[in-house]
């Protein structure tokens, strides 16, 4: 069953699993193919495993280097040997998500219908529970009876809280960083504007683009750009750029350029390259549709009830994205069911962005806790 | 995880009026020295709840299950009953409503353990008497305009409040400075004159 699948350029390390997925909007995928990456020796006892749950934009490859882009692994400085997540002792795994593009079923995987034609649009809608319980079930493939911990980041954040809701008995310990129990207003509305800039590309041809040998890139790029902002803090804009002009002292000419414009270009014009249009739709849609409480009669504390899963919440102070008063109302809500909570905000002027950078009170507290856990769960 | 360094005398007093095996929530837990001993060394479901978040971040990097949070406004979310005993070590005079934090803390849990710095001490009576100022000790040691401790109080003052809110007191001492135990334990008066600190097993009547 295990292969590995041509997608793109790129081979992905995958699994298929020839019963397909059904999913929360009620249509079921008649195929389910994860890719995936481990990193680090599972025991005898297969209870040192660790699931890594990637962000929106995220991939598999955590630790090593991008194949598709060359740059180091999305989390290098938090999972590794040595490492607060250290491959050392743990058995670390990290699927693409449902929905994504780089090897996991998902736009541009083939048409259940239509053969030898990608999904495209007719994806159908995924959730963050949807994305989980793919998960699930390569966990189960791979005979892990209870995950150690699950520890993921923004929408890898939102996965964490659903895999403590759906499996609370086969999670251990769970970590969701700078994440919140549902998406804000605030948050649709940006990434509403990100799916504008993409359908208001004439390259986009309704999402059929592949038919024209085109990609959307120029509203892809601008839907990155825009998310970006909502990514770092205004005071780390201001520290890395100010007012800093490009190749020229100050302003003579109207032409000029700010160096945080050139920035941003290169964000979007980078992020062109490795991302399906598609695929951004479908997962900004999930996070869009991720409101936990929702099926808990709107009522937060009873997705979590008779709860034994040891929790460790992290915001950072300049997010606004996810801010520090969501973590806290997940906290609150574990507090409501008596569940072992640790919650600490991070100091950093680096906004959300801060999980994937280099913080050391994050990872030295990420260390600990998971550290902590391996005691009360007898791995040490 | 956190060395074997020596626990805080008045902590070891509170460690002796837990039963193994409990849950227990220190409120105020600083560093968790608590919290570590009674999970280490009387196998109890220990946590925390502490207000300094640089504090908190060092405690959850030691491994403990330690929560930032606010005694005055986060003990509100946890459930009747969730803990057999709730710790308050030297932080009731600098909470906002004392008497609601205590009201919380016997919601939550079966018993209260509470210490505070006794304000009925002689050295501090003598001052006042004295000089006709607010008193300044090694405990009362920051002026009145700067001192986080915004709700004094003696030990008679503190048998008078469980008193009133119907609070069975099931065991106490006075300490010194050090924590050590003081010898006044069946005379109230003598305790709030010598005693530095007073420590308190509380239940609901």
């Amino acid at each position: 069953m295990d292969q590995t699948t041509a997608r793109s350029e790129t081979q992905h390390q995958s699994v298929t699993f020839a019963e397909g997925l059904t999913l929360d909007c009620g249509r079921h995928l008649g195929s389910l193919t994860i890719a995936y990456r481990t990193y680090g020796k599972l025991n005898a006892a297969k209870s040192n495993a660790i699931l890594i749950c990637h962000a929106l934009t995220g991939d598999q490859y955590v630790a090593e280097t991008n194949p598709e882009t060359g740059k180091p692994g999305w989390w290098e400085q938090v999972v590794g040997p040595g490492r607060p997540v250290d491959t050392e002792k743990f058995f670390v795994i990290c699927t693409n998500v449902l929905g994504g593009c780089m090897g996991t079923t998902g736009p541009r995987s083939q048409h259940d219908e239509h053969a030898g034609q990608p999904w495209g649009t007719d994806f159908p809608p995924v959730t963050i529970n949807d994305m989980v319980r793919a998960q699930k079930r390569f966990i189960d493939h791979l005979e892990i009876g209870r995950l150690f911990a699950v520890v993921g980041g923004s929408m890898g954040g939102m996965q964490v809280l659903a895999w403590a809701a759906l499996y609370p008995g086969q999670v251990f310990a769970a970590v969701p960083v700078a994440a919140a129990a549902y998406h804000s207003a605030q948050n649709i509305a940006f990434h509403e504007i990100g799916r504008q800039a993409i359908a208001a590309d004439p390259d986009f041809w309704a999402g059929r683009y592949w038919e024209h040998g085109v990609t959307p890139a120029r509203g892809l790029a601008v839907a990155r750009m825009t998310a970006h902002i909502t990514y770092v803090s205004e005071a780390a804009l201001t520290r890395k750029f100010g007012r800093k002009l490009q190749d020229t002292a100050r302003i003579s000419a109207l032409g000029d350029r700010f160096e945080v414009e050139s920035y941003l270009q290169y964000q979007g014009s980078s992020f062109v390259r490795r991302f399906d249009a598609n695929s951004y739709l479908t997962i900004t849609r999930a996070m869009d549709l991720f409101d936990l409480s929702a099926d808990y009669g709107g009522v937060l504390p009873s997705a979590f009830a008779g709860t034994k899963t040891r929790f460790l919440l992290v915001s950072f102070d300049s997010d606004w994205l996810f801010p520090t008063e969501q973590s806290r109302a997940i906290a609150r809500a574990l507090n409501h069911v008596a569940a072992n909570v640790s919650f600490v905000e991070i100091k950093s002027d680096k906004g959300h962005d801060a999980f994937l950078l280099d913080e050391p009170d994050f990872h030295r507290t990420l260390r600990g806790f998971l550290a902590g856990c391996a005691e009360h769960a007898g791995l040490s | 995880m956190s060395g074997p360094k020596k626990m805080r005398v008045d902590l070891a007093l509170i460690a002796g009026m837990v039963a193994p095996k409990t849950r227990v929530l220190d409120i105020g837990c600083s560093d968790g020295a608590l919290i570590d001993h009674l999970f280490r060394n009387l196998g109890c479901d220990a946590r925390g709840l502490e207000i300094d978040m640089a504090t908190v971040t060092l405690a959850v990097a030691h491994g403990l299950p330690v929560m930032q949070g606010d005694a005055d406004s986060d003990l509100a979310s946890y459930p009747d009953g969730a803990f057999d005993y709730v710790v308050l070590s030297r932080t009731l005079q600098a909470v906002e409503k004392p008497r609601e934090v205590l009201r919380q803390m016997l919601r939550i849990g079966t018993h209260a353990i509470v210490s505070f710095p006794n304000f009925g001490h002689w050295t501090l009576r003598l001052q006042m008497l004295f000089t006709g100022r607010m008193p300044m000790t090694k405990n009362w040691s920051r002026m009145w305009y700067e001192t986080p401790n915004i709700h004094p109080c003696t030990i008679r003052d503190f048998f008078d409040l469980c008193a009133a809110d119907g609070y069975i007191v099931e065991e106490w001492l006075a300490a010194d400075e050090e924590g050590a135990r003081a010898p006044w334990r069946r005379w109230p008066a003598l305790a709030n004159l010598f005693g530095e600190q007073g420590l308190f097993l509380l239940r609901k009547a």
